[in-house]
């Protein structure tokens, strides 16, 4: 069992409807890179071309937000969940 | 049967306008890539059907781009990221400001203006762009700093006949040229005020904050800007530019649109206190003596106080015969002249605030 990628409504029409992925990987770089092959529109909707989340995108692992983490780096397991939201403004941490 | 066509970029999407040749009736299509800010537009008319390009952003999501070949029928949103900085410039798209198809004599060459201030040609219509790297390198560029709209080069001028020459203008930036492709650029503001700067530093050589920059194809080296305060005229591609602002209420708004037919008619919608139209009129002054005397026209246009400012690119021209004028205003209207100006009928209404308006007449 794969990770599983959870997609706020707006992101569904990129994955044919559907509100989850599978998407393997270890960690949370690997599943957007592996996402980034598969469906390169809903991955650019994620980060940009530095490869970075998007500063108004919000990505929990497991139910942690991953910018107050490893960012990127976030381990992801068999069955873990990657929870995609829209940030608001004032939602994610200041960097650094 | 003859198409005449409207894109309107709206703050909550686009939306396409339909009507005959006549341009007297229209109707809207549903809005499309809804509550997606569409900044830019584009009908490339060298195309047989014309080719529709759409870019902006979300508030979330990045960046989008997509064209029709089908009239807006169908979109397509390339895979890969269309318009995207190398690896090496460590920078991301923030937001496509412009987007410009060359003249006929460039088949395929489109160029973008985005956010942060830099230019992208694509030479297969639109379809991939590269940087143009020789503005990127400028020794300016850091200087350059973003307007109240964001740091955006928001004009793109190809010559329409010497394709080694385009002009640019930026908020904030000011005008730049090439002559030799895009490999070295050049400042054009040499008389061009910065009205806002202490006393010592009001023309400085870069750095003005110019909205909008419009040429006739027959009179290239002609141009007319709408700067942030003051309305100016070049008569030598930007080499040196004069105040060309009497008749005008105020000297401070966003379009420029020379008349597709005629070399010394131009248009501005002034803006004044607050940032509404002047007087709190929707009104649009021309000018038929290349800016030296201006006048208003708003036959046609509400009369009531309006408070809905036209955008830098939310005005344009068809190239109909007689020419369309269009422009949009922050309320959610769309009007059109098809007599230079004297008089207005409405295209839209109720829409999301106008971002950008282009029009054609397809046959």
């Amino acid at each position: 069992m794969s990770p599983r990628l959870v997609l706020p409504a707006p992101l569904r029409p990129l994955a044919e409807g559907s509100a989850q992925l599978e998407v393997e990987g270890t960690t949370l770089r690997e599943v957007l890179d592996r996402l980034a092959t598969a469906r390169p529109l809903l991955e650019r909707r994620l980060r940009d071309e530095r490869g970075e989340l998007r500063p108004h995108v919000l990505v929990f692992v497991d139910g942690v937000a991953v910018d107050r983490g490893s960012g990127l780096e976030t381990a992801v397991h068999d069955g873990s969940e990657v929870f995609v939201a829209p940030a608001v403004s004032g939602g994610r941490a200041a960097p650094g | 049967m003859t198409l005449a066509l409207v894109m309107i970029g709206t703050r909550k999407g686009l939306v396409l306008a339909r009507s005959d040749g006549s341009r007297r009736t229209w109707s809207c299509d549903e809005v499309r890539f809804p509550n997606q800010e569409a900044y830019a537009v584009a009908i490339d008319e060298r195309r047989d059907p014309p080719r529709l390009l759409v870019a902006g952003s979300t508030g979330w999501w990045g960046p989008f781009y997509a064209y029709s070949d089908d009239v807006g029928a169908t979109w397509v949103e390339p895979e890969t990221a269309p318009i995207a900085f190398p690896a090496a410039t460590e920078t991301a798209l923030k937001r496509v400001w412009q987007i410009q198809p060359a003249p006929a004599n460039q088949p395929g060459v489109v160029f973008a203006g985005v956010e942060p201030h830099a230019l992208f040609r694509s030479d297969d219509g639109g379809e991939s762009y590269a940087l143009v790297e020789g503005l990127w390198a400028h020794p300016h560029r850091p200087e350059w700093r973003p307007g109240n709209g964001g740091a955006c080069l928001h004009t793109v001028l190809p010559h329409p006949t010497d394709p080694r020459r385009c002009l640019v203008a930026m908020s904030t930036g000011g005008v730049y040229r090439t002559r030799d492709g895009g490999a070295s650029w050049s400042p054009a503001n040499r008389g061009i005020e910065v009205s806002f700067a202490p006393d010592d530093q009001r023309f400085p050589e870069y750095g003005q904050c110019v909205h909008k920059v419009a040429a006739h194809p027959d009179l290239p080296d002609r141009l007319f800007a709408q700067n942030h305060g003051g309305v100016y005229r070049s008569e030598d591609a930007g080499g040196a530019w004069t105040a060309v602002e009497t008749g005008l209420p105020s000297n401070f708004g966003f379009p420029m649109v020379v008349h597709p037919r005629h070399p010394d008619t131009v248009f501005a919608v002034p803006l004044g206190e607050g940032r509404f139209p002047s007087s709190e009129r929707c009104r649009v002054y021309r000018s038929t003596d290349a800016g030296q005397s201006w006048e208003g026209h708003d036959r046609g246009l509400p009369e009531d106080p309006y408070h809905g400012a036209v955008l830098r690119d939310a005005m344009c021209a068809d190239r109909g015969d007689p020419a369309g004028l269009y422009f949009g205003t922050r309320v959610g209207e769309v009007y059109a002249s098809l007599d230079d100006g004297e008089s207005w009928m409405p295209v839209a209404r109720h829409l999301s605030d106008v971002l950008t308006v282009r029009a054609a007449v397809v046959p």
